[in-house]
């Protein structure tokens, strides 16, 4: 019974996780209809950035992390500027060359100048070990990310609900033409949401080296993952993309705890059942466009 | 009034064949005999054009953007490799028929999968595909092999007369020879009205439907098509290097079968061969500038060809091969047309 | 006598929004029916539920006395169901050759031969050949679609249609931006289709609605307004109103 709260527990750790890091990737397909499968390259990037600064640097874990955001959302920015916005009216194939170009790129430069050797982050002493809470084994590390990716994600509903930006940006995604129609100026918001999103992810990949791994392969071997966040979750809402992050992954915590050995399987065949009982995910409302 | 006969032959005047194309194939030819101390990397060549063109089947002329072409590719890898390994068929052709179809009944079933849905969803099917026929063939490491692949494959003669020789000069032209056929397989179905239907079905499906093409029906027939083709591309690789790992399903290997196809322009068959050509060529020089890291010269050649566009590119940048392109194709349109400009 | 087309009842709600209400339509043999609204009546989507693009909430859809609610597109058309389209969605690279010649082998049973190259078959040819000859199009049959003239576009437009030999043609605005000088071929085309195919004209213009159609249908907002004969319609109180301003005639 423990041992199920506790996978439970671990597996809401990861899902929020993947949420954090995934989430800005919704708003790339749902706003832009653009397929970047280069998002996990800005997540890498903010691990990295995170492991410089403390590895390398001594900064603390927790004044690192904000510039793992910082860092990967300007990354993100620039790229935006530069690259992307010249492709959006493109055809869906020339996305998919383009971003895996990047992720080709991505890998090979951190695998130059990093190496290509598994990178561990320093943690504080504070977070190691795992605590007991009636009977359910709890880890600090895990405790942590569910709070802080909790309090994310919040604060991005609290954003999208209440603020004027917010409403701008439902608008935007609801009907990108009818948006600019209200004099809603539909590529700076996406700029910016743009940016925002890589900077979660940046954060989400510096959380999460001490999770899943932070090596130069990582945009290739959870691409995958972030891609079935959006498809399933759809990308019509937040609230859609979070369940999904959740359902895989507690969905993979347990498939690896209680049939190790069909591995990634389990979660393989489940997407492309998803996918085919519904085509625009899970809790996706409108036919992608 | 244009006569029935009119009409058929200039219908069929698409189909004849061009003095350059007879070229290309004398000059493929031709290399095995000009270059023998080169037939191992021929060969790969050889292959890595036989698979982009099974990739061209599809996206170049139905327009399934693919991420997961390696499945069947892996399918035929593996198939061919447990043939020899075990026994069951030696003969090298007869096996590699076998590896195949064992491709094209996967094709088939997860066809019904891929023909469904968005782009994206493609995608997203077609990658899981790959990936999921990886996790299998790595949980079923007592059949396969796992990471260590199949080990102690030995290949029987072609035909019981060609003994594979180890400057891979039989493996060559065994190679360039079921090119040559299939490539004329397939040459014939897209001049057919099947393969102007899924012309048809590329440009806008819709109107296809209402033009009455069953559209799923022939999207189902050339995914089924390509996966074999696919297939034997996997099985030609286990049977000239005697090897069958867990990479055969990589996502590298589709994505880089992507820009073969890419570098040589779709639609016209010839472009996954000069793109196989190319892009060896390019891996080669990449590797003798920075061995470990010519991976991010191929991403920056991806990224360079779609920002330049792909059409552009084959104006301008490849004057030559597109030239030489619309010779082969033979057609007054442009050939390097991007797929669906939607 | 069994109709030609038939709906009963044809429901169609997008979310909220109901764009067909409880539609029953009826198209006799050989008629020349138009089906007239204003903008936003609903005519596309009536176009799209009888050709099988969308699928209705409720209702049937009978073609010659056979249920076809169920049927695929390409499944209507093999049936004799045709339509043309209003915006150019021919295909640019194609010749005229070529897109008949889809239509052609499809409707003979040969669009899925993958061996044998176009052009070898002399039935499919020969009918090629017929239709080229009859929409004008044999002096353009080896140009690509996108290098013909706006007429002769609207023209092939047709001739794919026809060449599916369809029992009942659905003619979606077919003078479309059509300029004045070409208009007379595409006019001439119309009215020259055979007898035996009935056809259900969509369309705007109110000239080639009463030259052509004995039979009319107002559509407004999504449900039957009046149907009648082009002189009851063009008497008609509300039919007046509801073009008010568009003017019946103009």
């Amino acid at each position: 019974m423990t041992s199920i709260l506790t996978n439970l527990f671990d597996g809401v750790a990861y899902g929020m996780l993947l949420f954090v890091l995934a989430c800005g990737l919704a708003v790339t397909l749902g706003l832009m209809n653009f397929v970047n499968l280069a998002h996990g390259a800005f997540a890498m990037a903010g691990g990295y950035i995170c492991a410089v600064l403390v590895n390398g640097q001594g900064w603390p874990f927790f004044a690192a992390l904000p510039f793992a955001f910082i860092g990967s959302g300007l990354i993100g920015a620039a790229f935006e500027r530069g690259l992307y916005r010249h492709l959006y009216t493109r055809s869906h194939l020339d996305q998919v060359l383009f971003s895996i170009g990047l992720v080709f790129m991505s890998v090979a430069a951190v695998d130059y100048f990093m190496g290509s050797s598994r990178v561990f982050i320093n943690l504080p002493s504070a977070l190691e070990g795992q605590f007991d809470a009636f009977g359910v084994g709890i880890g600090r590390y895990r405790l942590m990310i569910i709070v802080i990716c909790g309090l994310l994600t919040a604060l991005l509903q609290l954003i999208l609900a209440k603020t004027r930006f917010g409403s701008r940006l439902r608008a935007a995604v609801d009907d990108p033409r009818a948006a600019s129609g209200l004099g809603i100026n539909v590529p700076q918001v996406f700029a910016f949401t743009f940016a925002f999103g890589c900077g979660l992810a940046g954060l989400g990949g510096a959380l999460s080296a001490e999770v899943l791994g932070l090596d130069p392969y990582f945009p290739l071997k959870f691409m995958i993952y972030f891609l079935i966040v959006v498809t399933v979750g759809g990308s019509s809402s937040i609230t859609g993309p979070f369940l999904a992050s959740l359902l895989l992954g507690i969905g993979d915590v347990a498939g690896k705890y209680y049939v190790p050995k069909m591995g990634p399987f389990v979660i393989y065949t489940i997407m492309i059942v998803i996918l085919i009982w519904r085509p625009n995910g899970l809790f996706g409302r409108t036919a992608a466009r | 009034m244009a006569t029935s006969s009119d009409v058929g032959r200039i219908a069929r005047a698409h189909a004849s064949w061009h003095w350059s194309e007879i070229a290309f194939w004398c000059l493929a030819l031709a290399c095995g005999f000009a270059f023998p101390s080169r037939y191992l990397i021929m060969t790969d060549i050889v292959r890595l054009g036989l698979f982009a063109l099974s990739l061209d089947l599809i996206l170049g002329y139905a327009g399934i953007v693919s991420l997961g072409h390696a499945a069947f590719f892996g399918i035929g890898a593996y198939s061919a490799g447990l043939l020899a390994l075990h026994g069951v068929i030696t003969e090298p052709v007869l096996a590699l028929l076998v590896a195949g179809l064992a491709a094209t009944v996967i094709g088939f079933l997860t066809s019904f999968l891929v023909i469904r849905g968005v782009d994206l969803t493609r995608l997203m099917v077609t990658l899981g595909i790959a990936l999921l026929l990886e996790a299998l063939a790595e949980r079923y490491s007592d059949i396969t092999g796992g990471t260590d692949g199949l080990q102690g494959i030995v290949m029987a003669p072609v035909l019981g007369l060609f003994e594979f020789d180890i400057f891979g000069r039989t493996g060559f032209f065994y190679a360039l020879i079921v090119l040559f056929l299939l490539f004329l397989i397939a040459r014939r179905v897209v001049h057919s009205p099947f393969g102007l239907s899924l012309r048809a079905i590329k440009n806008n499906p819709l109107r296809a439907a209402a033009i009455g093409v069953p559209v799923n029906r022939r999207l189902i027939a050339v995914y089924t098509l390509a996966s074999f083709y696919a297939g034997i591309a996997g099985a030609l690789f286990t049977q000239t290097t005697q090897l069958a790992s867990l990479d055969v399903f990589s996502f590298e290997r589709s994505a880089d079968l992507m820009l073969v196809l890419v570098i040589g322009g779709t639609g016209y068959l010839y472009g996954g061969l000069i793109g196989a050509v190319v892009f060896r060529m390019l891996q080669e020089f990449f590797s003798t500038i920075t061995p470990e890291y010519w991976q991010f010269w191929i991403g920056l050649v991806l990224v360079v060809i779609v920002l330049v566009g792909r059409a552009r590119l084959h104006r301008w940048v490849l004057l030559v091969p597109n030239w030489i392109s619309r010779q082969l194709s033979g057609r007054k349109a442009a050939v390097a047309i991007p797929e669906s400009e939607a | 006598m069994t109709l030609a087309l038939e709906t009963k009842g044809l429901e169609k709600q997008f979310g909220a929004l109901k764009v067909t209400r409880d539609l029953s339509l009826q198209v006799a043999h050989g008629a020349r029916h138009a089906l007239i609204g204003p903008n936003g009546a609903g005519k596309t989507t009536v176009i799209n539920l009888l050709t099988g693009v969308l699928k209705p909430d409720a209702g049937r859809i009978l073609l010659e006395g056979h249920d076809i609610t169920n049927r695929t597109v390409h499944g209507r058309v093999l049936r004799g169901l045709s339509r043309t389209f209003q915006i150019n969605q021919l295909y640019p690279d194609l010749t005229p050759i070529e897109t008949i010649g889809l239509a052609v082998a499809e409707r003979l049973g040969r669009g899925g031969d993958w061996w044998r190259v176009m052009g070898t078959r002399s039935d499919v040819n020969t009918e090629i050949a017929e239709n080229l000859a009859r929409f004008h199009l044999t002096d353009v049959m080896n140009e690509p679609t996108a290098t013909l003239a706006y007429g002769k576009q609207r023209l092939l437009e047709i001739a794919v249609a026809i060449a599916s030999k369809p029992r009942v043609l659905l003619l979606d605005e077919p003078a479309a931006g059509v300029p004045e000088s070409e208009r007379h071929d595409i006019l001439a085309a119309v009215a020259s289709l055979p007898r035996d195919v009935t056809v259900l004209l969509i369309e705007h213009d109110m000239d080639l609605v009463f030259s052509f159609a004995d039979r009319i249908s107002v559509l407004v907002n999504g449900a039957m307004l009046v149907e009648g004969t082009p002189d009851e319609v063009a008497r008609d109180a509300r039919v007046k109103a509801v073009y008010l301003g568009e003017g019946v005639d103009g």
